[in-house]
Formats: structure tokens, sequence, C-alpha cells
């Protein structure tokens, strides 16, 4: 196993946490209810959670900190995908994005937990599955809720899903670091479970009565550290405290 | 190999923040104490990745073996194998349910406590069936909200995980 491969792959899979963790940060003591609100900040926790235990071992391929990975590299350096960045718009955006990120997130898990060459990854993967497992049953049910519920939730979640769709591919298509990392055998294919993840997608859909039709384009780039303009907003809060107080510590 | 049960002694003084009723040990997150060089080391494992309370925990294991003599203990996180809640013992589920906190039903391995909503939590108050999920997300990682329908009692649950 190539450690400076492990280590940017390792970043991917962190980042697209910290950032999801983040944007759901946003959201806590904003919710509509309580129990949302305890869901939202639950999962944010989850994440941040999840991210750390992969910062420490990108950490200790790469001989830095993990404050340092996590809060003090610039914006071209961070690799999640577009997706996760996309912002706190409403109430049916942010079910959306959770929604299908979890799904990517449950194919993707298992993948790992079963086929990557590193100890680290699989065992974080083992760990993560079940935390995951959590994340979709409330990311789906409130799918089903908005969707199959009144007129103006349904049309504000078909807004939502027509929107983030061409985000989808994203998680899916390799980038390079995916490439060597597959080749390397620390990576998973991902664009093998393309298909298994839309027949899921599909049958949910019905079920909400949200309608689908294939995206007319695909954006991409964030694996790559070219990312929307929300990147930046999102880094100059998340950052914050790491350059106004240099070297504290999680 | 005495050592290593007096060492297991002290830690069961140890409490988890959130759940102040329950020891490390009754919690289960102790995986692995042995020796290392002059000293010790213990294999704790985080229940839930974002769990808060870990770094406090460690810190207080860390703070109360030096009080009692053992000054250089290594900590390691392990999360391989990932801690469940089967590893709850059963002194930890009795003091749970006397602190008013369901202990966790079923396994862990059993996909219905993952997945589903239909496992029936029994009231810690009184015994009653007749209970309602209010909330899959509790006040901690580990817990749910419930109400029992007859006592009218709101209850965390600690989840099967
Ligand atoms: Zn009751």
């Amino acid at each position: 196993m190539s450690k400076s491969i492990a280590y940017r792959y390792t970043l991917q899979i962190a980042d697209n946490s910290l950032i999801l963790g983040h944007r759901l940060t946003e959201l806590c003591g904003h919710c509509a209810d309580t129990e949302i609100d305890l869901a939202i900040s639950n999962i944010a926790l989850d994440l941040l959670g999840q991210s750390r235990m992969l910062f420490q071992y990108a950490a200790s391929l790469s001989g830095s900190t993990e404050d340092e990975i996590a809060m003090l590299r610039s914006e071209g350096e961070y690799v999640n995908c577009l997706l996760v960045e996309q912002q706190n718009e409403d109430f049916s955006q942010v079910i959306v994005r959770q929604y299908l990120f979890d799904t990517y997130y449950t194919l993707f898990l298992k993948a790992l937990s079963q086929s990557s060459s590193s100890d680290e990854l699989r065992a974080f993967a083992n760990k993560t599955i079940k935390e995951n497992a959590y994340h979709v049953r409330f990311s789906r049910a409130w799918l089903m809720r908005l969707g199959d519920g009144t007129q103006e939730s349904h049309d504000k979640t078909q807004a939502s899903l027509d929107f983030l769709k061409p985000y989808i591919q994203e998680l899916f298509i390799p980038s390079q670091v995916d490439t060597a990392a597959i080749a390397d055998g620390v990576g998973v294919d991902m664009s093998k479970y393309v298909d298994q993840f839309h027949t899921t997608l599909q049958a949910d859909f019905a079920e909400a009565t949200l309608s689908w039709e294939a995206p007319k384009y695909h954006v991409s780039g964030g694996k790559d550290g070219r990312h929307s303009e929300h990147m930046g907003f999102i880094l100059s809060e998340l950052q914050y405290m790491q350059r106004a107080y240099p070297n504290s510590e999680w | 190999m005495d050592e290593i049960r007096a060492i297991k002694k002290i830690l069961a003084t140890v409490l988890d923040p959130e759940v102040p009723v329950l020891s490390v040990v009754d919690l289960g997150i102790i995986h692995r104490i042995a020796p290392l060089g002059d000293s010790y080391e213990v294999d704790v494992m985080p229940t839930y990745s974002g769990c808060p309370a870990l770094d406090e925990i460690e810190l207080n294991i860390k703070s109360i073996l030096e009080d009692n003599g053992y000054p250089f203990i290594k900590i390691n996180r392990v999360i391989d194998p990932p801690w469940s809640s089967d590893l709850i013992t059963e002194e930890g589920r009795l003091k749970l349910k006397k602190y008013g906190i369901a202990p966790p039903v079923g396994h862990s391995a059993d996909k219905v406590a993952l997945y589903g909503d239909q496992r029936i939590i029994p009231c810690p108050q009184c015994e009653s069936t007749n209970t309602r999920l209010v909330s899959s997300f509790g006040s901690t990682a580990c817990k749910a909200l419930f109400q029992c329908q007859d006592c009218k009692e709101p209850f965390d649950y600690f989840k099967c995980h």
C-alpha cells in the first residue's frame, strides 16, 4: 500500500464527512422542531467524529497533525464532492442532499469494509456502517413525508431533487486519486455501483411520488479541489478558530 | 495478572460523564489491559464516532490510574472490533434501568434493531410495554427518546447499536 495514495484517498472520505457535518451544524437550533434539531445535530456529530477518525489516520500517514489537516488547508486542497457543500436552501434541500449522500455512503462503506487493503479504512467502515444506518433511516423517512406530503412540500422537494441531481455522478466517477487508489488496492471502484444506486433511488422516489429524469448535465471537480462558490464561505467559518488562535487543538 | 485485575477494579470507578451511573467497565468500552514495558496499556473503544465524552473519559482514566500508582499508562483508541451495545454488562443494564434509562433490547447483529422501530421497549419506571418512540435521536448519540403511554413518563432508551 502506497502511503501517499492512501493519504490522499483518506482525505476524500474525510472531507465529505467534515463539510457535510459542518453544513448540518449550521442548522443547530434553527430546525422546525426539537426532534429534527436533535436528529440533525446528532448526525452532524457523527459525521464530524467520523472525519476526525480519518484525519487522525491521515496524520499518521503524513506525519502532520489532525488539526493541521482538517483546519489549515487552502480551498483547492479540500477534496470533498460538490454535493456536500451545497447550501441549506430550505429543509427539503437539506433532506434530499442528506438522502443522496446517505444512500451513496451505504454502498461505499459496504464496499470499503469488504475490499480495501487498508486495515484502518476497513475498521473505519465497519464502525461507521451502523451510524450511517440511522442517518439513512432519518433522511429516507423525511424524503417520503415531504415528497408524499402537501402540494407545497412535494413541489419544494421535487425542485431540490432537480437542483441537486447534477451533483450525483461525481460520487461515482473515479477521480485521479480514486483511480490510483483502486489500482493500489486501498480504494474501491464505485462506478460498479451506479446501477444499484439508481435502483434504490427509483424505488424510493416512486414511494415519495417524486419524478426522476436523468440530468441534462453533470457537475464535478470537488474531488480534484475545484469547488463551488460556497466553499470559501464554509472554510472562513470552519477555519476561524484555528486561524485566530493558531495551534489550538480539537 | 493480579495487577491487571487491580487496574480493572480502579477503572470500574471511572464513570461515563453522559450516563453517570455507568462505569467504563459497565459500558464495555475497555477492550484490553496489558503490560507495556514497566507499565500498562489500556485499549478503549469509542461508542459512537462523534462521542464528545471520549476525550474526557480517556483523561479521567489516565488521571485516576495516576492517583492510584500507575503513572505511565498508555491509552489506545481502538475501533477494530467496533464497540456494540452487546458489550454492556448485566450489572450495567441493571444500573441503567434503575437510573431511568431503558437498557438496549436485543442484539446489535439483529437488523431490526438497526433499521426498524418495531422493538418493544419496556418503560423503566412502570414496566409497561405500551410505549412509543418520540425521536430516534436523543439527548446524546447513544440514546433515543420514548414515552410511556401508561404512566406518561418520557424516558431515554439506550439504543441497541
Ligand atoms: Zn411507564
